[in-house]
């Protein structure tokens, strides 16, 4: 399957999915830069990958949201693309509308830069369904604003819906509820802070993240 | 034209950063701050027929994030 990563000035983590999507493909994925306005054809899968875009100016995921390239990004995730946010990939894909709520600042004003453990709230989804529903993994968190919020009632439609892809299972970051990743009402957009493409290998500790790669490119048919 | 557009979190939104603030200003001694709330400022130099609609949609469109900040535009 072909597969592509956005590149933003200041993405930090986009050889690191790159190389993750490539171990469970096959095929190095197509990078794309942020001023790019057409994804390559034939893509079943684009990652928005982690990094401080912009240097966070103004916002996180802010400047990046606005960029060209975000335009064919929403155009593809309306027609069934798979979109993978992580970290700073997730703040992007919120400030572009692609996913409800914002990340803030972390309560604890501390950047978090350390393995934490996760339950898989929802492994229904396309990117979750190599995982078992409350198994827990252990991700690297590596943020600043990964403080999730969301008024009350997209709190409950998350979590009704069964939205709420990843929970934190220890406090990190003050995030609504414990969320560390949701998926889009369709299901074909995840955004999640912690990175499962740091953990795709005994040498990282463990290799609970490679199953969401494997796990994706199953479901969506690699 | 100057413009200063005063970006602020909503009411009832968990601000960290005034919260840190609210602790250190009453560390340092000064009692009866009950709250401290931490906004931005964004000065913009526009022409003179800029439309109050385009300024508005600067600000919806990227200067403020709706799902959790407020703002207000006062021309200088």
């Amino acid at each position: 399957m072909k597969t592509a990563v956005i590149v933003f000035p200041g993405s930090n983590c986009d050889r690191d999915i790159a190389v993750a999507l490539e171990q469970a493909t096959g095929t190095a994925p197509h990078m794309v830069w942020h001023r790019d306005t057409e994804l390559p054809a034939g893509i079943g899968v684009v990652a928005v990958p982690g990094g401080f875009s912009y240097g966070d100016y103004l916002r996180s995921g802010a400047l990046a949201a606005r960029s060209p390239i975000m335009t064919a990004v929403r155009e593809q995730a309306a027609r069934g693309l798979k979109v993978l946010g992580v970290c700073n990939g997730f703040q992007v894909l919120t400030e572009a509308g692609l996913l409800p709520g914002a990340l803030m600042r972390n309560a604890g004003l501390n950047f978090v830069c350390r393995d934490v453990a996760l339950t898989v709230e929802n492994a229904g989804t396309v990117f979750t369904h190599g995982y078992q529903a409350g198994e827990q993994v252990r991700f690297p968190v590596a943020h600043h604003d990964g403080n999730y919020v969301a008024d009350p009632e997209t709190l409950d439609r998350l979590e009704g819906e069964g939205q709420v892809a990843f929970r934190y299972a220890e406090p990190v970051n003050g995030s609504a509820r414990d969320i560390a990743g949701i998926v889009s009402a369709d299901g074909n957009v995840l955004g999640m802070m912690p990175h499962p493409e740091r953990r795709i290998e005994p040498a990282h500790g463990g290799d609970d993240g490679k199953r969401m790669f494997t796990g994706l490119l199953e479901a969506v048919g690699a | 034209m100057k413009l200063r557009i005063y970006v602020t979190l909503k009411p009832g939104v968990l601000d960290p950063q005034g919260k840190a603030i609210e602790h250190a200003l009453s560390g340092l001694g000064f009692s009866g701050v009950d709250s401290a709330r931490v906004g931005k400022l964004i000065e913009l130099e526009v022409a003179e027929d800029t439309a109050d609609a385009d300024v508005d949609a600067m600000c919806r469109q990227l200067l403020a994030n709706t799902v959790i900040e407020n703002y207000r535009i006062e021309r200088a």
